[in-house]
């Protein structure tokens, strides 16, 4: 897999690890007994506003105490252990900037307070990767918010961090910066750096990460790669998209079939309501075989977070 | 100390409207203490009413808690902060470069004036006398307002409680509280360095300096214990 790749160069592979992670205020639970190990590519932190996606990040950055468990990054804990953050990078929810430092002044500071040896070409290293020599002169009360955004990620990473730790990072951003944002995560991933980046909107996810950890009420709902959680979860109907040589014959043929709850005829194809996913799709071919039907095309359509989401939400 | 910390904390410092405040502060005193000699003033009314009352129990805490609350506590308040406490220094570092920018800002911004109101009144050597100790007092002062700001959300409020209930009213009514009062030790150090007759208070010179390190230091490290173990407030919190 692609996200999978060890680094060509720079600081070695780093694992985040959370052990029985809890955090409370008061008598309210924001997370709850949280296990996860992360390693290298890109992972989504997903879920619903107030899940406790935020409260995980601070843990992990080393801002919140665990109330409870413990959470490490190569085996050191990240509370009050300044030393992780030679291997971690930070891009918090709240974009507060020095807005009196142009963007090439904040992200060499950055580079100073990390102690690099050539300070100067780090801070070119960074800005190239996030494409903003063209504003680097700039002060940052002038930049737009995606801006702002990806000299944050540059300063986030001049020092070239095995773990990267983003909090909503598509927040307020227009589809283009966006698309950019995407693209570098996914760069980063293939790395082999660590990548974190939480959001409650599933559609970014799916499309940056093939890896997720979904957080809900304070709880880790489900942990892995989206379309296995979500072939897991047999006991919900999937919903298949076919398009084949003969639709209507193949229609009537796949209602016979145990392993299907429904068939909807439409122009484009059927619309398959299966009960398992195993079952269907071991299923199909024997049908279409035993038709002479020549299936075309088939998409589990319903395959988008947002249904596993859901799913997982109402579970 | 960091030079990258301070030139941030100095840059951030100066271009906040809030410093703007300080600019007229010298002028008062300078102008208060140019119309009292206009009008005659005995010297020991002009160090009473205008060099201790407005300059070391107004001016220098006013000034010092600008600048004190200003060199941290605004970036807690706006998030900058997250900025520097992601590096790998030690938070040590961190804090004793905002008190030495704290410090100096402070100083210079109250002890020249004091030295040209002093020296007005009483000559040069009463203008050293409270020019240094201005700047002793300065440093105390910033330490204490550096703490406050990592220790409550609200060190403007805490620090202003500080200045008026405890030294304005308190230290000027039970001798006792003035070892734990910044103007007195100031005071003090004013009269003990300038040689000067005409004023004194109740703390001896020893408690005064002892006091004044024990804030210094007391303030500084509980500043950086504190910011050891920061935390940013979670969504739930």
């Amino acid at each position: 897999m692609e996200h999978r790749k060890p680094r060509t160069k720079g600081s070695p592979v780093s694992d985040l690890d959370l052990r029985g992670v809890s955090r409370w205020y008061g008598n309210v639970v924001a997370v709850n007994d949280v296990t996860m190990t992360l390693g290298p590519g890109v992972t989504g932190l997903l879920g619903p506003n107030g899940a406790g996606k935020t409260t995980l990040l601070h843990m992990m950055a080393g801002f919140l105490a665990p109330s409870r468990g413990e959470v490490l990054i190569d085996g050191d804990a990240t509370w009050r252990n300044p030393a992780i953050y030679r291997k971690l990078g930070l891009v918090n929810e709240r974009e507060a900037v020095y807005g009196f430092l142009s963007g090439k002044e904040f992200v060499r500071a950055s580079a100073k307070l990390h102690g690099l040896p050539d300070a100067d070409a780090a801070t070119r290293r960074a800005i190239e990767l996030v494409e903003m020599a063209d504003a680097q002169d700039r002060r940052m009360d002038t930049y737009s918010k995606g801006m702002r955004q990806r000299m944050r990620v540059a300063a986030a990473l001049v020092h070239d961090p095995a773990v990267l730790l983003l909090d909503e990072p598509f927040n307020g951003m227009d589809p283009r910066q966006r698309m950019h944002m995407m693209d570098l995560l996914h760069r980063l991933g293939a790395q082999g750096r660590t990548v974190l980046f939480s959001s409650h909107i599933l559609e970014e996810v799916e499309q940056v990460s093939g890896t997720v950890q979904v957080i809900v009420a304070g709880r880790l709902a489900a942990s892995g790669d989206y379309r296995t959680i979500r072939r897991l979860m047999t006991h919900r109907p999937h919903v298949f998209a076919i398009r084949s040589s003969d639709d209507r014959r193949l229609a009537v043929a796949l209602m016979a079939s145990d392993s299907v709850a429904g068939v909807t005829l439409g122009k484009d194809g059927l619309t398959v309501h299966a009960g398992d996913y195993g079952t269907f799709t071991r299923a199909l071919p024997r049908i279409a075989l035993d038709e002479g039907v020549r299936v075309r095309q088939l998409i589990p359509s319903d395959e988008s977070l947002e249904s596993v989401f859901s799913y997982l939400v109402s579970a | 100390m960091n030079m990258t910390i301070a030139w941030i904390t100095t840059r951030g410092l100066l271009g906040r409207r809030r410093s703007w405040l300080l600019l007229p502060m010298p002028i008062i005193l300078i102008g208060v203490t140019a119309v009292g000699l206009g009008f005659d003033a005995p010297a020991a009314d002009l160090i009473d009413g205008v060099l201790i009352g407005l300059g070391v129990a107004v001016i220098l805490p006013l000034v010092s808690l600008i600048v004190g609350t200003g060199v941290l506590g605004s970036e807690i308040d706006d998030g900058t902060v997250v900025h520097i406490l992601t590096k790998p220094i030690p938070r040590s570092r961190i804090i004793l470069a905002k008190l030495v920018v704290a410090a100096t800002v402070s100083a210079v911004t109250i002890a020249v004036p004091m030295f040209v109101a002093a020296t007005m009144i009483g000559g040069a050597e009463l203008g050293l006398g409270f020019a240094l100790a201005c700047v002793a007092g300065a440093i105390a002062y910033s330490a204490l307002f550096l703490a406050l700001s990592v220790v409550t959300r609200r060190p403007v409020l805490v620090g202003l409680l500080y200045v008026v209930i405890w030294e304005g009213l308190l230290s000027n009514l039970v001798a006792g509280t003035r070892t734990v009062s910044v103007q007195h030790f100031v005071i003090k150090f004013a009269a003990e360095l300038s040689g000067s007759q005409l004023f004194t208070t109740t703390v001896s010179t020893a408690v005064a300096a002892v006091m004044t390190v024990v804030f210094t230091v007391l303030g500084t490290w509980l500043a950086t214990q504190r910011l050891r173990s920061f935390s940013v407030a979670g969504e739930t919190s």
